[in-house]
């Protein structure tokens, strides 16, 4: 006990002596938080617009109004001619172009009915699906106008219609910042749990000073608690603040019990730890740790559903999902956080995430060798 | 009985096509209390025979006991009496000297005051700075740190690893003074180094090449074995001389050593026929002087006519 204790406070002397540390700890969470969720943004706005107006009609201008001020949409260029507003496309300059042929009022008020031409610049694939849509749906809008107010609409509609309205749950005003913060959370206390106890252990090796440990009687279990202890109380403090931060900075207060996310965090740290060690087992310095590093976190955040939906991926992709850890504490977060579930929602992540636990540190234990 | 044996170690490293022998059956015995030198050129294989012996490698055949301990059976045992200095400082360098000695210590389950006498002498000496963190110190305190972090849990064998390489010549020399007073108390020494001079300063040395043992001796024992007649030559010209010294045909090996060129006579020839012979070559002002041969002549001697 005694050993540990000691262990534990060399440890803790040597993270809090070594400034890029602390900074790692207090900055890293700090900027990612405050900084990604708001590039990290799924709303599409500043769609540079060109609009081809052949008609110059009170109902063209009136259909222009409307879809800049929208605010997603910005009018770039307004001219008579659609190659001027495809060369505009050419040059980046516009997003998309909407073309108003000539007899646009004159056939909506006559005939009923009128058209519209839409090119959209797809190679920012989101960007222009998104743009699309939305033009599509502020269009539908303005025809509903128009109608109300020219044709006395029967008490019963002719036309069968479904009309549909939505109401986000659990994220009523779809703030997307609600569900990206606690993901970014995710994927810091990660870093720290897995990669700077990777680092850690690898340096030693790196030095020497692991040898010198290597001869004295410390008991393997003794050394590896030593290192995972003061990471797993480093990763809950990074949680911590985070949690802190995204309370102070964008308000938000987890709907469900704080406990859940700490006991889940606590099952978690243990799992992650143990990839740091396992990590640190097969590599010999620091840079091999550190390359190593880098290609997991892109796989862990490009798998864990993070930014995209896990549910539109592959099946082969969805395999990948269910063996990356970080999958399973971005969905206990989003739940805890705005779905307000309990520990006995999550119990089935918790119970996966002890499963982790015990295989990587398991393999971690075996492969950590005192002698050669 | 001997505190450590060795019985035809030996240890490859690398697979199939590159298969490096760094021990080829390493067998010696060192008595009790005794001051071991392990003398040997960089890659001789002492650095893997430490670690064997010091538990942090497996040999691949033989056997070795260390404190009457088996190295591989008894490992456990073995790490709570030998004390390693590695040949590269591996303490914590973001740690000050005292919280590297405290935690060397503690972890060996003693504390500072309990063998602050065996360390006393050397540890007085960087107690000063004892706040002063490890990595900020010079060769030779770091040296002594490591020195003292080794002896800390009062080991009954202590091993080091080229502790002089890279220290000055007066830290070296007063490093040899602590060897002995360590020695005074009872502790058995093996230490490994690359300067031969350093040899005499044991009581007992092995010279190693290539993975094995030429010889074990005392030094005054080594130097009885070197029968042939040795002379220094010295003139102006070194290179020149050196050349022509090896094509005398009454020389066995001639090498630079110092100011001088030593030259190894075959048996019947003396130092005036090598005067002579360079007389012939035109060295007036040539000094020859027949000389006791030292311990470096003795190895550099055994290494040769081991390559032969």
């Amino acid at each position: 006990m005694r050993t540990l204790r000691f262990l534990l406070q060399k440890e803790f002397r040597q993270i809090f002596r070594d400034p890029s540390i602390i900074r790692i700890i207090f900055m890293m969470p700090s900027i990612q938080l405050l900084i990604l969720p708001w590039a990290a943004d799924y709303e599409v706005k500043n769609i540079q617009l060109s609009v081809v107006d052949h008609d110059h009609s009170q109902y063209s201008r009136q259909l222009v109004n409307k879809v800049t001020a929208s605010g997603y949409f910005r009018l770039q260029d307004y001219s008579g001619s659609f190659t001027n507003a495809l060369q505009q496309v050419e040059h980046d300059e516009a997003d998309l172009v909407l073309e108003i042929p000539a007899d646009f009022e004159k056939k909506l008020i006559k005939e009923n009915e009128s058209t519209l031409f839409m090119a959209i610049n797809a190679i920012n694939g989101v960007k222009a699906n998104l743009g699309g849509a939305y033009l599509r749906s502020i269009v539908q809008d303005f025809n509903r106008e128009v109608r109300l107010k020219w044709v006395q609409l029967p008490r019963f509609n002719p036309e069968l219609q479904v009309a549909v309205t939505a109401s986000n749950w659990f994220n009523p005003s779809m703030n997307y910042k609600y569900f990206m913060v606690p993901g970014i959370l995710v994927v810091l206390v990660t870093m720290v749990g897995s990669f700077l106890a990777s680092l850690n252990i690898v340096r030693e090796k790196e030095i020497g000073t692991i040898e010198q440990i290597n001869v004295t009687p410390v008991k393997k279990y003794h050394f590896i608690l030593g290192k995972l202890i003061p990471f797993w109380i480093l990763g809950l403090l990074i949680l911590t603040i985070g949690l802190t931060i995204s309370w102070v900075a964008y308000g938000i207060m987890p709907a469900g019990s704080l406990l859940v996310i700490y006991s889940f965090a606590a099952v978690y740290l243990l799992a992650v730890l143990g990839l740091g060690l396992l990590l640190s087992t097969y590599t010999s310095n620091q840079q091999q740790a550190m390359l190593l590093s880098f290609f997991l976190m892109m796989v862990f955040i490009l798998l864990s559903g993070l930014y995209t939906s896990i549910d539109s991926m592959p099946n082969w992709a969805k395999i990948i999902t269910r063996f990356n850890p970080v999958t399973y504490f971005i969905d206990v977060m989003r739940m805890v956080v705005l779905k307000g579930s309990g520990l006995k929602d999550i119990s089935s992540h918790i119970f996966t995430m002890l499963g982790f636990a015990v295989v990587l540190n398991t393999w971690a234990v075996i492969h950590y060798k005192k002698r050669s | 009985m001997p505190a450590v044996i060795a019985n035809n170690l030996t240890k490859q490293y690398g697979k199939k096509k590159d298969i490096v022998q760094a021990l080829k059956g390493i067998s010696f015995e060192v008595e009790q209390g005794e001051l071991f030198g392990i003398i040997g050129p960089d890659g001789a294989g002492k650095t893997s025979l430490f670690r064997i012996l010091t538990t942090l490698l497996l040999p691949d055949g033989g056997s070795a006991s260390v404190d009457g301990l088996d190295v591989v059976k008894d490992f456990k045992a073995i790490r709570h009496r030998v004390g390693y200095m590695p040949g590269r400082f591996s303490l914590y360098q973001d740690l000050t000297i005292e919280e590297n000695l405290e935690f060397f210590a503690t972890i060996f389950n003693t504390t500072i005051k309990e063998n602050y006498d065996l360390i006393k002498d050397i540890y007085q000496q960087i107690e000063p700075f004892k706040d002063r963190r490890a990595g900020k110190l010079s060769g030779g305190m770091k040296q002594k740190l490591a020195l003292s972090c080794a002896l800390i849990h009062k080991p009954s064998v202590l091993f080091l690893d080229e502790p002089t390489t890279g220290v000055d010549a007066v830290s070296r020399k007063e490093f040899w003074e602590m060897l002995r007073s360590l020695k005074k108390q009872g502790i058995t020494i093996l230490v490994s180094t690359p300067y031969m001079d350093e040899a005499s300063l044991c009581d007992r040395v092995a010279l190693m090449q290539n993975g094995e043992i030429l010889s074990v001796d005392s030094p005054e024992g080594v130097i009885a074995s070197f029968k042939q007649p040795l002379v220094a030559v010295k003139n102006d010209n070194m290179l020149q001389l050196l050349n022509d010294l090896q094509q005398f045909e009454g020389a066995q090996d001639a090498y630079p050593f110092g100011e001088y060129h030593h030259v190894v006579l075959k048996n019947g020839y003396t130092g005036p026929a090598v005067a002579d012979y360079l007389r012939q070559h035109h060295y007036e002002h040539a000094a020859v002087q027949t000389i006791k041969a030292d311990i470096e002549d003795c190895f550099i001697a055994l290494m040769k006519s081991e390559k032969h």
